[in-house]
């Protein structure tokens, strides 16, 4: 086996440019391969980070007849928790409110959270600090679509809890800057004592954030959802977005997958002497089509040592500086920085070197299957069969 | 000398009490004039926005407070556009679609094609009299016409408005002029009726300026074409199957 590997490794190298187009090819769909999947892996490790920070902690215990995809449910998905239950709990109770930036209508989620609470990194102290009657903080977004600022004072009209309308200005008492836009968009947050004062609803929420400490236990009108079970979302959206991609790498490594298997059936055909001459020296067939297939296997090592010689400097490059992300994308919904730190964990590099090796491998040896049936007579003599 | 001064405003402070009509009797007035069995109203809404106006008319069948249906007829991006409330909710049909849409929750904030009404504008499904105590508190001149003022204050806790104010004729008893106010008193909306006239037994304002006081802008002219009260409507016009008719 070792000399199948020195033999190989000469004749590669004897080729000259022709195993370097090959290899480099490769390299490429290999360097692409670990760059895409580290780059979905750096948005779903940040992403799951910031939506455990900002809104999700360690869970939610939600109000039943409450549904985040149904605004309809607003009205009545919230009540009372007992006062024994709400250790390591921080309630949010929600309500709708309509909101009058410069004379325009807009309407929006009013939520209350308590000025103290340290489970989620949203900046509620500045509520605890602020003067004013009714302090709110809203997130960069929002400031950015109702044009506001720090210090501006907005006409905010809402509805008790009978159905009768109330309206006053509201303070904009901090804007906070952050990834996950469902605690941005279209928000007020405000201490939700005075939440319970303007709706007259004193003690509801809507749902509660668990702290690391919380351990879930039945309660009659509330489910727990888990913070695995809040990310499902943006885990089915990362699985499709890695599927999706694959696509673009299969067709990279494919093409050079196909330069391999070029090389290797000309290369068949143009040193049928030699393969004689192996046999004829005493190898027998089935050695001869090893040493053909570590050939072409040998091309996967020269694409993994060239990928690693331009690919480790700039997917370095691309892990410090980040992948700037347009400036629409957090339109879209999901939970997404402005700049995407790629993360290339060792399973990845490791799986995707094996993935090369042994595609590389079978393509080679799919052509090479050819010199176990050849007639080492006929092949000594160059004769085509 | 006090007392000599407060003996001789006591009568006309007396007289001057009395001269108001009772308001629950105004308010009263002002119901049976606004309200019927049922109504058929054909009418146009004049949007007025930044871009200028524009107008969409439409034709109501209502009864009650509860019950209503209309259908838009233009313009065409409009046309067809149909809307059932029964009792607390309300169904919105879509031609270009053809999709029938539940509103709810916040969606009735939102404003009829891009109006100055609120879906939830539309909602109010009982009698002045019976969601408010009125006191007359003065008496104002609005265009030419004379006017009692009247402050209506909720006596249910589930209005919509906790105060109102309303200018209302002395003759006619329709009101020409509504404000309409938060808990907080802040004014919220305004509302002007105008061109009353005479339908049968009853004066009606054909035509109402509905103005968001939150927001910018001129607010939303109702201008009625034809209305007719008091006409038998079939039942299955209240249906959600004449949404798709």
């Amino acid at each position: 086996m070792k000399l199948a590997f020195q033999l190989a490794y000469k004749n590669l190298m004897g080729a000259g440019l022709r195993t370097w187009l090959n290899a480099g090819v490769l390299s490429f769909a290999f360097v692409v391969i670990i760059f895409y999947n580290g780059l979905i892996d750096g948005w779903n490790e940040q992403a799951r980070i910031d939506g455990v920070n900002w809104a999700y902690g360690n869970g939610h215990l939600v109000h039943e007849a409450y549904d985040p995809f149904d605004p309809f449910s607003l009205q009545d998905g919230h009540g009372m928790l007992p006062e024994e239950m709400q250790g390591n709990l921080t309630p949010v109770f929600i309500q709708q409110a309509t909101l009058y930036p410069q004379g325009r209508m807009l309407s929006v989620q009013l939520k209350g959270i308590d000025v103290n609470q340290t489970v989620v990194k949203l900046p509620t102290h500045l509520l605890d600090s602020s003067s004013a009657e009714f302090p709110v903080i809203i997130g960069k977004g929002m400031a950015a679509s109702a044009k506001l600022n720090v210090g501006d004072q907005v006409l905010l009209r809402w509805r008790d809890r009978n159905g009768t309308f109330d309206a006053a200005n509201v303070t904009i008492s901090g804007i906070f800057e952050t990834n996950v836009p469902f605690v941005d968009g279209g928000q007020l947050w405000m201490p939700i004592d005075k939440l319970w004062e303007m709706t007259g609803l004193t003690g509801h929420a809507t749902y509660f954030i668990a702290n690391d400490a919380y351990v879930p236990e039945e309660s009659a009108g509330w489910k727990f959802e888990s913070k695995e079970y809040l990310l499902r979302e943006l885990t089915k959206i990362i699985n499709m977005k890695k599927v999706s991609g694959s696509i673009i790498y299969l067709l990279l490594l494919s093409i050079g997958l196909l330069a391999i298997f070029d090389t290797q059936v000309l290369s068949i055909f143009r040193r049928q002497k030699e393969i004689g001459t192996y046999i004829a020296l005493g190898m027998t067939r089935w050695q001869v089509v090893g040493l053909f297939t570590a050939e072409g296997s040998m091309y996967s090592f020269f694409a993994t040592v060239l990928g690693c010689i331009y690919g480790i400097p700039l997917l370095a490059y691309m892990a410090n500086k980040g992948f700037g992300m347009p400036l629409s994308a957090d339109q879209s919904g999901l939970i997404l920085a402005e700049r995407i730190f790629p993360v290339y964990g060792a399973a990845l590099i490791i799986g995707t070197i094996i993935v090369v090796v042994v595609s590389a491998t079978i393509v080679s040896f799919l052509p090479a299957r050819k010199i176990a049936r050849m007639n080492p007579v006929e092949a000594l003599k160059g004769k085509l069969q | 000398m006090k007392y000599l001064v407060f003996l001789m405003l006591t009568p006309g402070l007396l007289m001057a009490q009395q001269y108001y009509p009772n308001a629950e009797v105004i308010l009263q007035k002002v119901d049976d004039n606004l309200t019927s069995t049922t109504k058929v109203i054909e009418s146009q809404m004049v949007i007025h926005g930044r871009r200028g106006s524009r107008t969409v008319s439409s034709k109501g069948y209502a009864q009650g407070f509860n019950t209503s249906f209309t259908e838009y007829l233009s313009p065409e991006r409009e046309k067809g556009t149909k809307m059932l409330k029964l009792e607390d909710r309300l169904w919105i049909y879509s031609p270009s679609t053809d999709r029938t849409i539940q509103l709810s929750g916040h969606m009735l904030k939102q404003s009829v094609m891009g109006s100055d009404l609120s879906y939830e504008d539309m909602m109010e499904t009982r009698k002045l009299t019976e969601m408010y105590n009125a006191t007359v508190i003065g008496e104002e001149t609005i265009d030419g016409r004379k006017t009692w003022v009247l402050e209506l204050l909720a006596k249910v806790v589930d209005a919509s408005y906790e105060k109102r104010r309303m200018w209302i004729d002395q003759v006619r008893f329709i009101p020409l002029q509504e404000e309409l106010f938060a808990k907080s008193g802040q004014l919220l909306k305004k509302t002007v009726l105008s061109d009353v006239a005479r339908i049968g037994a009853r004066w009606y304002p054909k035509k109402i300026n509905y103005k968001d006081m939150l927001k910018e802008g001129e607010g939303t002219d109702f201008i009625i074409t034809d209305i007719q009260f008091d006409v038998n409507i079939p039942d299955y016009i209240f249906t959600k199957a004449s949404l798709k008719k």
